[in-house]
């Protein structure tokens, strides 16, 4: 996002990126089926996810680039080493944070506020909408926010099983809305969009335009998580680079991995150094401005790891908080069987690959009240029906069945197929000052570079929440008279998933009002070095259970202004 | 780790609908890969080297003549090493390796390690579990059994595990046989063959000496069912009707609501 604003505002960019480049056009395996992969697409070590899976050298592990848990911690970080990052394979949930998760700590005293309210996001949360275009409805619920007229694509017609859901959790107060996905279920106005977006700017509405007119709506077949050839979902190797790239303004280096932002005498950054790995050598480009955005965590590793005599804890550490406050989304899933759905006539399941609808947290005032015994809500992602068959599809029919085989085996594949549904629970999680990042002092990765040592406790918010939302999912579940399959935890360490494995990582720099409680101003400048700044995940203050990625690019472009702004008053740069 | 993975199965069909315009042929796909660096469409500029990469940190250059930005960030060129020395690694596209497979062009083609006669005795297995009726063929019609040797001869620990669980397991059944018939399994009626089957259909029923055939049983079972249902005589079989392009997506059918009790 960063790399487009500032291209077609007409300065010139360089962008380092650690990984491969990466052509989603050319190498999607869009209407690839199971069995033409090894063993039916299932995942791997190498390709967790699956085979066909978007990620490029990358998953739970990166080759040749560890990192470490201190005792007691299993923290899981995904990684993706490759152009455009995780937005090639994310799940493309896209929901506003609301005018609660701005200011949490004066709603209940907990964690700390964002040094902004909704108020200073709400006009970039539209112009991303538009920019990338994502698809929902303009329900108003208690903080979660519409967006303004105009601004999304009409959400995709709910699916089957997501309209039982819808019929059996109303009674019990549950809401079901439609969701807020980066999936464009109409093609985008390139002549009016350019202009509202970039209003007075020729350059960046002509580039925009042209890509614009070269994505397509969504086409309801193939799973955004292997990439979109056609362009109709947010990848920003899709979406951001190609107009980027049009400008002329920006040269991208891949396979350059970043290894410290370098700082001059008078305290200013003055560029980074970074490995080329083709060549193993160690490189320095200069820059007047420069951006971090390698995600949150690894920002805060380049920042630690960027050490000198002026600043031996690393640079824009004065206040001691870089890589502190790591948080990530609370989960903790839940499945069932639904008698209703079985021998149900054919019909197609596919859709907009993520959820059409899905609940968001309504138990804000009974939490005020005091009636629940944990602050912060959750939203819940849920699904299920007639997926694709693909590898393991059908294992769960020796259970269901008792071990059934032959002509029942197969009658009892046609009544259950399709019968399943799931619920996941995405929760807020508190900052806490046992959850950080740090410089392992002994372990470096193949490129000689100290790697992230984790740290990682939940508090009773988090566990007792993980809890709660096993019990509501059971609750519907039961309500559409099916059957939850295991078992329903009451100890949250065992309903909750484990720190980063919803990878939703953030907050390592925070932002603030005050340089001693936090790493950077609300623009996301380091208070330390003026000419430094963070456009990815770190800057989070807290972690609204809203998926974060829409509130990254919303703030990366608010990001943007402010240093165009600076520069043009030669404040920075 | 979300939604959508678990929403849906991976897979596809060609598209019932046309391609939309701007979308490449499957075919150009065959220029990467090969160890040549190419500008991906749509996102050329000068030249390959820079056209491609992710925002990850991004010093602004406007101080520096752009020649200079050049000349710096330049890889090889200026590196000094000769190329035969430098590691084959091209700016773009899929490497070929477990990491960054060529997704296009899947390959599967490792060794396979079980016997004529073991597959023999597979794929009468495999049609006891999935027979043919009057909807579908039986499993190995559509070579359900080829898939176990596909998965029990691939690299890694798994396979390797499997590998000897159903290697164990094919012999086990057929001394079984020979025990309790004087025959092969190949060779047993249907009735001999239920007659075993029925007795390792399901672990926790098993008895003791049956255990370890049962355990070989549903390991067979779930392999021949991702076997047969991921190929179009069994995504037919069970009504999968997805993964064609649609010009748009239309509520559920009437009969599907009236199903649901939702009209
Ligand atoms: C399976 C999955 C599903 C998800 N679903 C959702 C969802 O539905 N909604 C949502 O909001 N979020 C979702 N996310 C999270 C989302 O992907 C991330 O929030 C988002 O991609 C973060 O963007 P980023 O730019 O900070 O980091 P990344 O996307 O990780 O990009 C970082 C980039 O920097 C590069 N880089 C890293 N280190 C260096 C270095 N030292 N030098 C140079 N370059 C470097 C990387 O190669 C990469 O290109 C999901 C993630 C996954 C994996
Ligand atoms: S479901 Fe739609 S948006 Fe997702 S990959 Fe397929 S065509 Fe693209």
């Amino acid at each position: 996002m960063a790399a487009y604003q500032l291209a077609v505002a007409g300065l010139k960019v360089l962008v380092l990126e650690a990984g491969r480049s990466y052509d989603p056009v050319r190498e999607t395996p869009m209407f690839k089926l199971p069995r033409e992969a090894p063993l039916r697409g299932a995942g791997s070590r190498e390709k967790p996810f699956g085979f066909y899976d978007a990620t490029v050298d990358g998953g739970w592990e990166v080759p040749g680039e560890p990192y470490t848990n201190a005792p007691g911690t299993d923290f899981r970080w995904w990684r993706a080493r490759m152009m455009g990052g995780r937005t090639n394979h994310w799940g493309r949930i896209s929901l506003r944070m609301g005018e609660y998760d701005f200011k949490p700590k004066t709603r209940d005293g907990l964690g700390a506020d964002w040094p902004l309210s909704y108020q200073d996001l709400a006009p970039y949360y539209d112009k991303t909408e538009m920019l990338i275009g994502v698809y929902g409805g303009d329900d108003d619920l208690e903080n979660t926010p519409r967006s303004s007229p105009g601004v999304l694509q009409p959400p995709p017609a709910p699916r089957p099983v997501e309209m039982l859901v819808k019929k059996h959790a109303t009674p019990l107060g549950i809401p079901v809305i439609p969701a807020h996905l980066a999936i464009m279920t109409q093609r985008q106005d390139a002549n009016r969009l350019p202009r509202l977006l970039h209003p007075g700017n020729a350059l960046a509405q002509r580039v925009l335009r042209q890509s614009m007119l070269q994505r397509q709506a969504c086409f309801y077949a193939t799973p955004c998580g292997w990439g979109c050839s056609i362009k109709a979902n947010f990848q920003s190797t899709t979406v951001l680079l190609p107009p980027a790239l049009a400008t002329g303004n920006v040269d991208i280096v891949p396979n350059a991995m970043v290894r410290e932002v370098t700082v001059g005498k008078d305290g200013l950054a003055t560029g980074v150094n970074y490995i080329d790995k083709n060549t193993r050598q160690d490189r320095h480009v200069k820059a007047r401005v420069v951006v971090l955005a390698a995600s949150a965590a690894e920002t805060a590793r380049i920042l630690l790891n960027s050490k000198s005599t002026q600043n031996p804890q690393g640079v824009s550490n004065s206040s001691g908080l870089v890589g502190k406050y790591l948080m990530d989304t609370v989960g903790a899933g839940l499945g069932g069987q639904i008698p209703l759905l079985e021998n149900l006539p054919p019909y197609n399941n596919d859709g907009a690959s993520g959820m059409h609808v899905y609940i968001p947290w309504w138990l804000y005032k009974e939490q005020i009240g005091g009636k629940l015994d944990f602050a912060r809500g959750y939203h819940v992602e849920f699904g299920g029906g007639r997926g694709m068959p693909g590898n393991g599809s059908f294992n769960f029919l020796e259970n269901q069945t008792e071990g059934a085989y032959g002509k029942a085996y197969k009658e009892a594949a046609r009544r259950y197929y399709g019968s399943f549904v799931w619920f996941d629970g995405r929760g807020e999680m508190i900052p806490n000052e046992d959850s950080f990042c740090e410089i392992d002092p002994e372990v470096v990765d193949q490129w000689g570079i100290p790697v992230l040592r984790f740290h990682w406790k939940w508090s009773d918010h988090e566990l007792k929440q993980a809890v709660h939302m096993q019990k509501t999912f059971a609750e519907i579940i039961t309500a559409m008279g099916g059957k939850v399959n295991g078992t329903v935890q009451t100890d949250g360490s065992r309903a909750i998933a484990r720190g980063g494995q919803i990878i939703h990582e953030v907050g390592t720099c925070r932002m603030g009002e005050d340089p001693r409680t936090s790493v950077l101003n609300p623009y996301c400048q380091s208070w330390d070095v003026k000419n430094l700044f963070v456009t990815d995940g770190a800057p989070f203050v807290s972690n609204a259970d809203k998926n974060p990625t829409l509130s990254i690019l919303a703030l990366a472009w608010r990001t943007t202004d402010y240093i165009l702004d600076q520069m043009q008053k030669r404040e920075v740069g | 780790m979300e939604e959508n993975s678990k929403l849906r199965q991976p897979g596809g069909r060609e598209p019932e609908l046309q391609q939309p315009s701007d979308r490449e042929p499957e075919g150009q796909g065959a220029a990467v890969g090969d160890g040549t660096v190419e500008a991906p469409v749509g996102l050329v500029r000068r030249d390959a080297l820079k056209a491609m990469a992710a925002v990850a940190s991004l010093p602004i250059l406007s101080g520096l003549p752009l020649a200079d930005a050049e000349a710096q960030t330049a890889p090889a060129a200026k590196a000094g090493a000769p190329a035969s020395l430098q590691p084959p690694r091209a700016a773009g596209g899929p490497r070929g390796d477990a990491w960054d497979p060529d997704l296009l062009r899947p390959k599967k083609d490792w060794p396979r390690k079980l016997t004529t006669s073991e597959m023999a005795t597979l794929a009468a297995l495999a049609d006891m579990i999935i027979p043919a009726d009057d909807k579908s063929p039986s499993a190995s019609a559509v070579g359900a059994h080829h898939y176990i040797n596909e998965y029990v001869s691939a690299p890694g620990d798994g396979s390797a595990r499997d590998l000897v669980r159903v290697r164990g397991g094919v012999s086990w059944l057929n001394l079984e046989s020979q025990q309790r018939f004087g025959k092969r399994f190949t060779q047993l009626t249907v009735a001999q063959k239920t007659a075993i089957c029925d007795d390792i259909c399901y672990v926790p029923k098993a008895k003791q000496e049956h255990k370890a055939g049962a355990r070989f049983f549903s390991l067979v079972r779930n392999l021949v069912a991702t076997g047969f249902y991921t190929t179009d005589a069994g995504m037919k079989d069970v009504g999968y009707v997805g993964n064609v392009a649609l010009p748009k997506w239309d509520p559920p059918s009437p009969a599907v609501l009236k199903a649901l009790g939702l009209e």
